[in-house]
């Protein structure tokens, strides 16, 4: 059978193009532009080739934002992930309580991001928050303008406050889809209380758990605003992340060819953990399939 | 093994049931003796699940006692039971292979290593899954599961009572031949008390020793196949044993002999019934006739292979005959007689004895 052969039909996709071109491809492209020229302004450029990119991996500032980034990350995850299935497994199943829970625990979840920071920025104050004046009266030293402990226990308890109940409700969704039947063929079988969770709740949990950690490491990867309204990435750089370190250069030093060239590293960086996290996942989801 | 024991045993599914109808299970006294095949039958939704789930600790009774061997289990948790059950729906554990699936009952009890190999091994062939032990139970199919849960439900050979609750409903037809058989084979040679619930009448009648039929939270008859077929305690029994059910008839007895639609039947034994009286007769003993009988009207023949069923109508009632594949269906058939031995008498739903017999 011959094919029509139409070239016309190309058109057809042209507005889609259009549209990833406008909304996608031409800002990232001005990102790049800006990461191989040097400009002093009045629109004029420089070509200054892989030189940005070359400053910015040898630039002790970024290798040390990186490294604060990899710990907060960890640290959240290391807390968020336990926390967040500790409380699933707590949840009631079903009546009243169940749902007043499911409202409870969405609460952070739909406070903006610059609110919750102003929320810790107050409360942790020594002189007129709850508690940071607690805290100075009981005599523990706290003051997260200062202290790089206190800052970061801050950013941390803060972060774990917000995003806790997303981890918790997907792995309570995950433990809802389990049917009665597997917990009283477990009692049946004497099953201990761990080897119910190891064998029964955390292989149904696994999907969302996956679903739940990628989305707490992407989002804690990329975070600005709450610390940034907090501590404003202080005391010094303690607190500095990738995204604040990101702004300070860019908009706060207009050094704009080494914060393009940062971006695309640090937008590859994200790529890269996502996608070991992923793979190294779904392998384990198949290596049992077999 | 144990004798089990349901003492004035019911259960609400309701906080504060008032009437006997808030009882999901109306109160029961019942022995299991100890190394009998039950089966457990009714429609769904008479409370067959609830009585397992009774025995086996899932759930606690809201009045009455359990025993086993006598000694009193109606608050002890399922694992101090030692007892083994079958779900509807398979269940097992994913991420474990076939082997420690098997295995995982007597780990949890602590059995040492050599005794689980020499078991498991013993279980998977008799369900046939040798060659797949080490293989992720995940990605099996339905029924290959539900032998995986067959298989841990028997690998403990010390348990009290096999429970099995309805577990062939997701299996393909001729491996439920199979499965079934094997069961029957294993209570053989094992002799352990097993109660399998269904709503398969086929199913119940070809496993249990002894059927037990449930009828809206109640205990309507427990009889072996024989006595349900031939003598059903209750209108329910009769018409939900047996293809098609008993036909059931408003009757007048008195003495000997019943009012049927007009006509004088010989019942073959003396009666003394009140309140609402039906004759029943299962169709295995209703004899066609062109010669005068109790008027009925031949509606239609259904050809079922082995037999014929014959649809009559009696009175604006509908009644089923069975005749044989070969036997002759004349023209002119205008009435039916019923074989005495075949006809029992029911007052309100319940059998009634003859007079001078006891209940057979």
């Amino acid at each position: 059978m011959n094919k029509t052969v139409n070239q016309k039909a190309w058109f057809l996709v042209l507005p889609v193009l259009i549209l990833v071109a406008f909304s996608a491809v031409i800002p990232l492209m001005t990102v790049v532009n800006y990461s191989v020229q040097d400009t002093f302004g009045n629109n004029q450029f420089f070509w200054a080739g892989l030189e940005w990119f070359d400053e910015m991996l040898h630039s002790e500032r970024m290798w040390d934002a990186l490294g604060r980034q990899l710990l907060f990350s960890g640290i959240i995850l290391a807390i968020e992930v336990p926390l967040g299935i500790f409380i699933a497994l707590n949840m009631p199943k079903r009546g009243f309580w169940a749902s007043f829970c499911l409202v409870l625990m969405s609460l952070p979840l739909l406070i903006p991001w610059n609110v919750v920071g102003t929320i810790w920025q107050i409360f942790g104050r020594v002189d007129i928050g709850l508690l940071g004046y607690t805290l100075d009266k009981i005599g523990i030293s706290y003051n997260y303008t200062q202290d790089i402990f206190a800052a970061w226990v801050t950013v941390i308890v803060m972060d774990v406050w917000h995003w806790t109940s997303l981890v918790a409700l997907l792995a309570y969704a995950g433990l809802q889809s389990i049917p009665d039947a597997y917990y009283q063929a477990a009692k049946i079988d004497q099953a201990s209380r761990w080897a119910v969770f190891r064998y029964i709740e955390l292989p149904k949990m696994a999907g969302v758990l996956m679903i739940a950690i990628l989305l707490r490491f992407m989002d804690s990867f990329m975070i600005y605003t709450e610390p940034f309204v907090v501590t404003g990435g202080g005391p010094g750089n303690a607190t500095t992340f990738l995204s604040i370190d990101l702004v300070k250069m860019a908009i706060g030093q207009f050094d704009l060819g080494p914060a393009a060239a940062f971006s695309l590293m640090y937008f590859l960086v994200i790529m890269l953990i996502s996608w070991v996290f992923y793979t190294v996942m779904t392998t384990m989801d198949k290596r049992d399939g077999v | 093994m144990a004798k089990i024991t349901l003492d004035n045993l019911a259960h609400s599914y309701l906080a504060n049931p008032k009437s006997e109808d808030d009882y999901a299970l109306k109160e029961l006294n019942h022995d299991w003796v100890d190394g009998e095949a039950y089966a457990l039958l009714g429609s769904s939704g008479c409370g067959k699940s609830t009585l397992l789930n009774i025995i086996s600790g899932l759930l606690h009774p809201s009045q009455g006692r359990i025993l086993f061997d006598g000694k009193d289990v109606t608050h002890a948790p399922t694992a101090e039971r030692n007892i083994a059950q079958v779900f509807q729906f398979p269940v097992v554990y994913d991420t474990m292979t076939v082997r420690d699936n098997l295995a995982f009952p007597l780990r949890n009890r602590g059995r040492d290593e050599a005794y689980i190999a020499e078991r498991v091994q013993e279980i998977a062939r008799m369900i046939g899954m040798e060659d797949m032990l080490n293989r992720k139970a995940r990605g099996l199919t339905a029924d290959v599961k539900q032998k995986i849960s067959l298989g841990r439900g028997m690998v403990r050979k010390d348990v009290n009572a096999l429970l099995f609750d309805e577990p062939l409903t997701v299996i393909d037809p001729h491996m439920k031949w199979e499965l079934r058989t094997q069961l029957k084979q294993l209570h053989h040679d094992f002799g352990h008390t097993m109660i399998y619930v269904t709503h398969d009448q086929t199913e119940a009648l070809t496993f249990a020793d002894k059927v037990v039929v449930m009828y809206d939270g109640r205990v309507v008859q427990i009889g072996t196949p024989q006595e349900l077929f031939e003598r059903p305690a209750h209108t329910f029994v009769g018409y939900f044993i047996g293809s098609p059910g008993m036909n059931l008839l408003p009757a007048d007895v008195a003495g000997n002999r019943a009012q049927v639609a007009g006509h004088s039947v010989d019942l073959g034994a003396h009666y003394t019934a009140s309140g609402k009286v039906e004759l029943g007769v299962r169709p295995e003993f209703v004899r066609l006739s062109t010669t005068g009988g109790i008027p009925a009207r031949i509606r239609r023949v259904e050809d079922v292979g082995r037999h014929k069923i014959v649809r009559l109508e009696v009175e604006g009632r509908e009644i089923s005959a069975i005749l044989g594949e070969s036997a002759p269906i004349p023209a002119d058939v205008n009435a039916v007689h019923f074989a005495p031995e075949g006809i029992n008498i029911y007052a309100n739903d319940w059998r009634v004895a003859p007079n001078g017999k006891d209940a057979a």
